[in-house]
This record gives C-alpha cells, sequence and structure tokens, in this order.
C-alpha cells in the first residue's frame, strides 16, 4: 500500500517535470524570445536590453528552466512583462475565485452526479434513465460557451433573477463574490455531473450484471442490502478515476466560462495575458493549472487505492 | 485506404472492404440515432457547401438602417447589431469550423494511427517510453495546450489545424496502440511472424485492416471534439477572425446585445449544437455498429 503511494507521487512528480518542460519549450521555441515578443516592433535599444534584463534571459535556456522551476516551487513566478509585477501578486487573489468557483461547481456536481448515476443505472432504459442519460448526452455536447450564453439568456435576461456578468474586482470579499458565482457554478457543474453521471451509470450496470452480484441474488439476499453492500462500493472506484479526468475538464471550462462571465479568475487572467503576448504571465498560469490537475489526479489515484482492495498489492505496475 | 490494403491480392478480395462500408451504415441507420446523427451532419455538410445559394443576402454586408431587426419575413432569423441577415450568416458559420476540424481530424487519424499501431506492434521499451510522453501530453487540459500554443503562435485558423491535429492525435495514439496490442496477440499475428513475414508487412496486411475500423471511429468521435475545441477558441479570440463568418465568433460577437437581439445569438447556437450533436450521435453509431464500446469517454 506505502509502497503504491510513493510510486503514483513519483509518477505525479515526473509527470510535473514533464509538463512543465512542455510549456517551457513550447516559448522556447518561438523565434526570438518573450522580450522581442512582447515588445514587438520597439524590440530594440535600451527598452530590449532592460527587459532581457530583468526577465533574465542572458542566462542559458537550461539554467533558466531550473531556476523557473525551482523559482515556482517557492511560490515566485517571475515577472509580468505588460504589469511589471511580480507574478505571484497577479494570481493571489485570482487563483482563490477559481479555486472556489470551481470548488462550489465540484461540490455541488460530484455528489448529485452519483446520485443521478445510481438512480439511471438501477432504473436502466427506463423512462427515467432515458431522460436522465438524454440530458446528460445534450450537456456533454453542447459547448460550454453556448449553455452558458443559453443559460445567460433565461435566468438574466428572460427572467431577471442572477446578474449576467462578475462586475466585482478580483480583490472582492468571498461574500461578494457568492452571487456572482451561482451561474457558472450551474454551467460548470452541469457538464461535469453528464461525465461522472454517464460513468456512475456504466459502472452500476457493470456490477449489476457481474457474477457476484447474480451469486449474493440467488443467496437470497435482500435487494437494498445487494444494491448497499455489494454494488454501491464497487461502483464507486470507477467514478473515482473519472472524477480526476472531470477536473482536467474543468480546468478547461472555467478558462471558457469565466470569460463568458468576466469572472475575475485565472483563466480570465490568461486569457488577458495572452491578448497581451505577456508569454511569463501566459507560462506561469500553464503551470499552476498544471500543477493543480497533477494533484488532484495523484489524490484520486491515492484514493482510489484505499477503495480498492485488488489495488493494494505493489504488483500492479502503474 | 481499405483499398489499398487490398490492391495486391484478388479482385474477389477486393470487393469485400465496400461492401462492409455499405453494411455499416445500413447498420448505423437503423439505430435512431444514428439515423439523427448521419441525417444532421449529412444537413450541416450540405449546408456548408451550398451557403452561397441558401443564404438571401451576401453575409457580410452590413446596413445601418437594418440592425438588430427581429425575424421577419425579410430577414427569416433577423439581423444583428450590424445589420448583417443572421440566415445567410448562419448558413456560412459552418465553413470554416468543419473544413479545419476535419482538416485537423484527418492529420490526428494519420499520424495518432500510424503511431500508435507501430507502438502497439513494436512494444518493449520504446513503447512504454512512448507511452509514458502520451500520458504526459494527456495530463495537460486541452484548453490550456490550445490556448499556450495559440499565444505562441498568435493564433488564426490555419495555424489552429495542426495544432489541433497534433494534440488529438496523441488521444488516438493511446487508442491504436491497445487495439493494435490485442489484435497482435491473436493466433493469426503469431502465424504471420512465424511465416517469416516482414514486421511492415505484418503491420499491413494483418493488423491495420482488424484495427481500422475502432481507429476510424475515434477520429470520428474526436472529430466532434474539436468541432467544440474550434468553436471555444473563435469564441475566446484564437480561431475564426473578422472579416470570416463563424458561429463561434458571431455568439461572441453578438453575446453583448443578447437583451436586445437574442436571436442574433440564438441562432448560431442552436446550429453549432446541433451539429457537434449530429457529428456526436453519428460516432456513437458507428462504434456500436462496428463494436466498439464508448461508454466513459472524455473529451480531452
Amino acid at each position: 500500500m506505502f509502497k503504491i503511494i510513493i510510486r503514483r507521487m513519483g509518477f505525479a512528480f515526473l509527470t510535473l517535470i514533464f509538463v512543465s518542460g512542455i510549456v517551457f519549450i513550447s516559448v522556447e521555441a518561438l523565434p526570438g524570445n518573450v522580450c522581442t515578443a512582447y515588445l514587438q516592433r520597439f524590440a530594440q535599444g535600451p527598452r530590449l536590453e532592460k527587459c532581457i534584463e530583468q526577465q533574465g534571459l542572458d542566462r542559458s535556456s537550461a539554467v533558466r528552466f531550473r531556476d523557473w522551476l525551482a523559482g515556482a516551487v517557492q511560490g515566485d513566478l517571475g515577472v509580468s512583462l505588460k504589469r511589471q509585477k511580480p507574478i505571484r501578486e497577479l494570481v493571489g487573489e485570482r487563483l482563490r475565485n477559481t479555486v472556489l468557483l470551481a470548488g462550489t461547481s465540484a461540490a455541488v456536481g460530484v455528489p448529485f452526479a452519483i446520485v443521478l448515476g445510481f438512480w439511471a443505472g438501477l432504473r436502466r432504459d427506463k423512462r427515467a434513465d432515458l431522460a436522465i442519460s438524454g440530458i446528460a448526452m445534450l450537456a456533454m455536447t453542447i459547448p460550454e460557451f453556448v449553455t452558458a450564453s443559453l443559460l445567460i439568456f433565461i435566468f438574466a435576461i428572460w427572467l431577471n433573477w442572477l446578474p449576467a456578468v462578475t462586475i466585482v474586482p478580483p480583490s472582492a470579499s468571498v461574500l461578494d463574490i457568492l452571487p456572482n458565482i451561482i451561474l457558472p457554478a450551474i454551467v460548470l457543474s452541469l457538464v461535469m455531473t453528464a461525465h461522472i453521471m454517464r460513468m456512475t451509470r456504466t459502472a452500476v450496470i457493470d456490477i449489476l450484471t457481474s457474477d457476484f452480484v447474480e451469486m449474493a441474488r440467488l443467496k437470497g439476499v435482500p435487494e437494498r442490502r445487494i444494491i448497499w453492500r455489494h454494488v454501491a462500493p464497487s461502483a464507486l472506484i470507477p467514478t473515482v478515476n473519472v472524477i480526476a479526468l472531470t477536473v482536467a475538464w474543468l480546468l478547461s471550462g472555467v478558462v471558457v466560462i469565466e470569460q463568458v462571465f468576466n469572472y475575475p479568475g485565472m483563466g480570465t487572467l490568461m486569457l488577458q495575458a495572452i491578448y497581451d503576448r505577456d508569454l511569463p504571465l501566459v507560462q506561469a498560469i500553464a503551470l499552476i493549472f498544471s500543477f493543480i490537475y497533477v494533484g488532484v489526479n495523484l489524490l484520486a489515484d491515492i484514493s482510489a487505492a484505499l477503495l480498492d482492495p485488488r489495488l493494494r498489492t505493489s504488483r500492479r505496475v502503474y | 485506404m481499405t483499398d489499398a490494403v487490398a490492391t495486391d491480392s484478388a479482385p474477389a478480395r477486393r470487393r469485400r472492404p465496400r461492401v462492409r462500408i455499405n453494411s455499416t451504415l445500413r447498420r448505423v441507420a437503423s439505430r435512431p440515432s444514428g439515423a439523427i446523427g448521419l441525417i444532421l451532419t449529412i444537413f450541416f455538410v450540405l449546408l456548408a457547401l451550398f451557403a452561397p445559394l441558401v443564404a438571401p443576402y451576401d453575409p457580410a454586408a452590413f446596413d445601418p438602417d437594418l440592425v438588430h431587426l427581429p425575424p421577419s419575413a425579410m430577414h427569416l432569423m433577423g439581423t444583428d447589431s450590424l445589420g448583417r441577415d443572421v440566415l445567410s450568416r448562419v448558413a456560412f458559420g459552418g465553413r470554416l469550423a468543419l473544413v479545419v476540424t476535419f482538416c485537423a481530424a484527418i492529420i490526428a487519424l494519420l499520424w495518432g494511427g500510424t503511431a500508435g499501431i507501430f507502438f502497439g506492434v513494436v512494444g518493449g521499451r520504446i513503447d512504454e517510453f512512448a507511452m509514458r510522453i502520451v500520458d504526459g501530453f494527456l495530463a495537460i487540459p486541452w484548453l490550456l495546450f490550445l490556448l499556450l500554443m495559440a499565444s505562441i503562435t498568435g493564433g488564426g485558423a490555419w495555424i489552429v489545424i495542426p495544432i489541433l491535429g497534433f494534440f488529438y492525435g496523441i488521444a488516438i495514439i493511446r487508442v491504436a496502440r491497445a487495439a493494435a496490442l490485442q489484435i497482435g496477440a491473436r493466433d493469426f499475428v503469431t502465424a504471420a511472424k512465424l511465416r517469416g513475414e516482414p514486421r511492415w508487412s505484418i503491420i499491413r496486411t494483418e493488423v491495420f485492416p482488424n484495427v481500422a475500423d475502432i481507429i476510424f471511429v475515434e477520429g470520428a468521435m474526436r472529430w466532434s471534439w474539436m468541432l467544440i475545441a474550434f468553436a471555444s477558441l473563435s469564441f475566446l479570440g484564437f480561431g475564426a477572425t473578422p472579416p470570416t463568418v463563424d458561429w463561434g465568433l458571431m455568439i461572441a460577437n453578438e453575446r453583448a446585445f443578447m437583451a436586445v437581439a437574442p436571436w442574433s445569438v440564438l441562432w448560431p447556437c442552436l446550429a453549432l449544437s446541433t451539429l457537434i450533436i449530429g457529428i456526436n450521435l453519428l460516432a456513437d453509431a458507428l462504434g456500436k455498429a462496428v463494436g466498439v464500446d464508448r461508454a466513459g469517454d472524455m473529451p480531452a
């Protein structure tokens, strides 16, 4: 058990190095450097020299990569070109806001999805299942910004219940932000619910038709007990993995959704950084997102191992 | 592609793949969801092809006197914030997205399929190493990767093609490899190996025909996800650029006027969603028709 956790952690660490390598190399592959990309036709004379000095571009790539990673681990993400501020300061409150939004969506979506998945799986091919599965399919295929636009139209413009866009500054208190979270969180949790629910449903159906459930039925175990003791724990295991995958989706979805609602989070900051050609800021945000993703994945791996006795052997090579 | 496999054999064998494609299509259409998907996909492809015939007006022609007109006999879907005819724009709006994502899907299929089969057949250290890299790439949230690339290249529809093709090909590698690995363990491949056939010929004649279905279905599914990705990029300003008519771009530009002219947003929303749903249903039905189970998939 302990060995598995160590192995997974090692793997997560390697993934992190790899992902940050991609983030770093993709910018290195540019003709020129971050300063010429940012300054464009003003990239000459003292301005360029000052920028190169500030970003430390006189060091070799390998040294910069090492320093960049080491800095990131210690919370030093470099300096933004456009805003001329440490990226750490720019990110601070926005990271909190994004985590608040994504966390709320997950806290609402995950339990809801599991319940719905069980409900649909236990009533396979009946009317409730078809309705739930149909809606889930729609939620999964329609792009998030379309769903968001439709919900804004219904709830903000037509019914006038909720604000359409966020007008609070990034540093607003949590209580001020909360009303603005409702609509974006609904969109995010809708799509997330659809994915997790589908997986839970499949898992429930798989297990309901498995031999050990058949055996329990033949022994005369009451159906309620079969569902709670036999089906539920086994069906949760694949669900945990999907939850981790969903976080990857959530991190993409959150960028689009923040833009739609003008929400002051990491996504809007990243887009702004791209519009400004502020590559150090783009890199830093991409790195933070990857850190979050790898971290959540590691957590899911470990909880799956804790939930599933079969995974507790160290023989399984990842 | 199937033809290339059969060219060196007797004419009788050459006919077989075509018959199979026909019966696959029939099996797709026999499912209600498959039939709907097929109809929707064909409808939008035809709409894109014949957009100039469908559109009553020039999609780019603007008129300050016609701003935000509600749907009427003159403008069936109303007009947008610059007085452009929404119906004409909806008719043209799918063209770029369909071309870009279709090209990207072909690229993804070709490189992902080839690499996947190769790693599946070769196996060993090379395969192990390649799969770790694939895992690494899949650990990057898709939009982040696309945005990172867009920020470096400056974005634009044509640059997006290779980026989408490359990134979505990586996911296909995994599927193709798993399929090739499964086929590689079968007796007829072992027999071919024992006959001393060269590896390349085994891939071409034994493995490829048996995994083509799976890879193709995967490609169809990726196509619908690429449409989501491209529309999202256009919406964020890194895909289609203004003079081009594009649904994602239309939604982004007209969103601010949703309170006064909802039709200019809702129609492209409807068109984009129906197309994606159509392709998705089609890919799903294709998968079921050739026996590939796709439950619990993620658009990554």
